[in-house]
């Protein structure tokens, strides 16, 4: 860990690393669990088919340094699950993916993040421009309130997706039947948001996402406050959605990340101790803490 | 759990119980105890408020048989209102109805049974009906404040005659004048359509609601849009840093200001600097919007607070900008906790006369205001000036007066709360 730009402003591309990475990907086959932590990251970081690339991620709130020397990338249409137990940095990294950190005063980011090639910190990057690209679930499912029609027609509208009101109607249409919504609130459209049930809001707020169009959907413990029924919905409509979309779940349910999840990233303390793929890191994990969690001594 | 002694956990729950139920019953007796005080003391403030003000909302008039007589209104063939002797019509009735005062003094004691009103009524009917020249016109003429006073039985006719205002004989025609059926309480009109006045049975407070109004209106259009966008601006788009501390300590503390500081700084910014008008309805909505201002910007502060950060969290996920955020979401939602403090200030600045008395509206002016730059007075300054006036009449219509300003902070209060029922939005 260096430690020598936490007084200046941070440069959001301080480090020359922008290339396409040509070093072969590190596998660390050891044949004992890895017990220390701090070390670099095992299993495996790279995928094939890297959209959004992650190097060396710290991130501060103030004083407090909420994750330490991330680096993780992250496939086209592919599902990968952050799982650690609580205050660990999955959250914060998420919110690192679309500059949702930006909105908190205290937090600093530093190192290299790009979306198909371009660091998404460099200084004319528009944050708004971002997020249509990289659109979010958050945890507590959170309607506008205002009409199901207008919670998913919202994104649509600020960003002028849609020349008219037949255009618009096809758009909020085709989201809700993405979502799996349509058939429940065909009939109600101009009824609140709100007055759906916990997991219909969860994926009125997916549709509403997936309105704008993006390319990266990041889901911030999307199924913690739903019942398993409205749960597994979700769950069968991040199947569906990832052949278009690539998926980055926070979850705390080990369960969850392997039905859902292509590959697993496991964050202890602010570092991001072990990426594999998810069969390997369920049934053989590297790294001893990875095991722990996994088999359910820590968390 | 390891109990060194012989009773058990539930036993000791038991023991503590008659404890915790007793400190709950005093805590509820406190608390009513508390309440009722309360309503005692409002419910006398309102029953002496009602008491006194209520037979304001009556004046006695006086019943003549009015010759209009076109010698006396146009002695050369021409009426000239500014000149007619209206006077003389109205003595010249009265000393009909009372035959028997016949000397100097006791006609001149005589005419001070009725009100100089009277006058002013007669000229006004002529101004507005030519044609009743001549004619004979049975016409009520509000009565002098002293007669009714009398007849409202706030004169003692017992005590000494010159201890009190109407003499013997004075007394004496006001019940020859009753037995007659020439005199009767009627609504005081005078009280709502009138200005101020030095006789209490011609005074109303239109001129200063009116005031009021004006002012309260340069106070709303100025204070709720600047207080809500420097709110907007301090809570949503202000970076966190000394100097934003800095802000919010001093609009904490102008909140806590002595309004009359307000008016000091008034006085020397608007009139003595900006040299706009002394008195003016315009110059007290600036400073009252000095003093709503804090009032409207924490209360606005507050209200933008309390929108969830999940839904701000939602728009700026989708792609929102901090602007878009702010009108498409937190302001909708703001906007009854804005509204409701703006109507709170408002209230507050209706209320306030201390500020008015530094920028000359506490002056006496008949007229009722027609614009921004009129000259006027303000509902609480009109009372605190028929307060300071030594005429019994006075009394009850200071009371009358904050009756009606009470009605009107009521009104507003209740908007407020209408507002907020009507546009709260739940999510």
């Amino acid at each position: 860990m260096t430690e020598t730009s936490t007084d200046k402003p941070v440069p959001p591309a301080a480090e020359p690393q922008a290339e396409p990475v040509v070093e072969a990907a590190v596998l660390h086959e050891v044949p004992e669990r890895v017990t220390e932590l701090g070390g670099a990251t095992v299993g495996n970081t790279r995928c094939e088919n890297p959209f959004m690339v992650a190097e060396d991620v710290n991130v501060y709130y103030g004083d407090n340094h909420a994750i330490q020397n991330v680096s993780l990338e992250i496939g086209k249409k592919e599902v990968i699950a952050l799982i650690g137990p609580s205050g660990c940095g999955k959250s914060t990294f998420l919110r690192c993916l679309n500059r949702m950190n930006d909105t908190i005063e205290t937090a600093r980011v530093t190192g290299n993040i790009t979306l198909d090639g371009k660091d998404i910190y460099r200084s004319e990057q528009d944050p708004v421009a971002l997020r249509a690209r990289v659109g979010m679930v958050f945890q507590k499912p959170n309607p506008f309130p205002k009409s199901i029609y207008d919670n998913v027609a919202y994104g649509p509208r600020i960003h002028g997706l849609a020349a008219d009101r037949a255009e618009l109607d096809n758009i909020v249409h085709t989201s809700l039947e993405r979502a799996g919504l349509i058939n429940e609130v065909k009939d109600r459209l101009d009824e609140p948001g709100t007055s759906l049930s916990g997991g219909q809001q969860q994926r009125l707020c997916i549709a509403r996402t997936i309105a704008v169009n993006p390319e990266v959907i990041l889901m911030d413990e999307p199924c913690s406050a739903l019942d398993p029924i409205a749960t597994a919905r979700i769950e069968d409509l991040m199947d569906e959605l990832c052949e278009d979309y690539a998926i980055v779940i926070v979850t705390h349910s080990m369960q969850q990340a392997a039905r859902v999840s292509r590959r697993v990233a496991y964050f202890h303390l602010g570092l991001l101790v072990e990426v594999d793929e998810t069969d390997r890191i369920f049934t053989n994990p590297q790294h001893k803490l990875t095991e722990d969690y996994i088999t359910g001594r820590i968390g | 759990m390891a109990t060194s002694d012989t009773k058990t956990t539930r036993q000791k729950v038991e023991a503590g119980l008659p404890r915790r139920r007793r400190k709950e019953f005093t805590f509820k007796l406190l608390g009513m105890f508390a309440t009722a005080i309360g309503i005692v003391f409002l419910g006398l403030f309102f029953a002496s408020l009602i008491a006194e003000g209520t037979s304001a909302f009556k004046q006695t008039f006086l019943k003549l048989d009015i010759e209009l007589s076109e010698d006396v209104l146009a002695p050369g063939g021409e009426l000239d209102l500014a000149y007619a002797d209206f006077d003389g019509l109205v003595r010249t009735a009265l000393r009909a109805e009372i035959p028997e005062a016949s000397g100097r003094q006791d006609r001149r004691e005589l005419y001070r049974i009725v009100s100089v009103g009277a006058a002013y009524q007669l000229r006004d009917l002529i101004a507005q009906n030519p044609d009743l020249m001549g004619t004979i016109q049975s016409l009520w003429v509000p009565a002098s404040s002293n007669v009714d006073m009398l007849i409202k039985g706030n004169i003692d006719a017992n005590i000494e005659e010159a201890l009190r205002p109407l003499s013997d004989k004075q007394i004496g025609w006001v019940r020859q004048l009753q037995d007659k059926g020439r005199l009767e309480s009627r609504f005081n009109r005078a009280l709502f359509t009138n200005g101020d006045s030095r006789e209490p049975e011609l005074a109303g407070i239109k001129g200063a609601v009116m005031g009021s109004v004006y002012m309260l209106l340069v106070t709303m259009v100025l204070s709720f849009p600047i207080g809500v966008a420097a709110a907007i601006y301090l809570e949503e788009f202000a970076p966190r840093n000394r100097w934003s501390d800095l802000i919010e300590v001093n609009i904490n503390n102008l909140a806590a200001v002595p309004s009359i500081v307000f008016g000091l700084l008034g006085l020397a910014v608007f009139i003595n600097w900006a040299a706009l008008p002394r008195s003016a309805p315009l110059v007290g909505g600036l400073v009252l919007t000095l003093l709503t201002l804090p009032v409207i910007i924490i209360a606005s502060r507050a209200a933008i607070k309390a929108v969830p950060p999940s839904i701000r969290e939602a728009a700026l996920g989708l792609g929102a900008s901090q602007t878009q955020v702010v009108f498409h979401h937190v302001l909708p939602l703001a906007l009854p906790g804005m509204l409701t403090g703006a109507i709170i200030g408002m209230s507050r600045a209706l209320g306030e006369s201390a500020p008015l008395l530094m920028i000359g509206m506490v002056a006496f002016i008949v007229d009722v205001p027609g614009s921004l730059t009129d000259p006027a007075t303000a509902l609480p300054v009109q009372i605190f000036l028929w307060a300071d006036s030594p005429e019994r009449a006075f009394a009850e219509r200071t009371s009358a007066a904050i009756i009606v300003l009470l009605g009107f902070l009521l009104v507003m209060n209740l908007t407020a709360v209408i507002l907020r029922k009507r546009m709260e939005r739940r999510w």
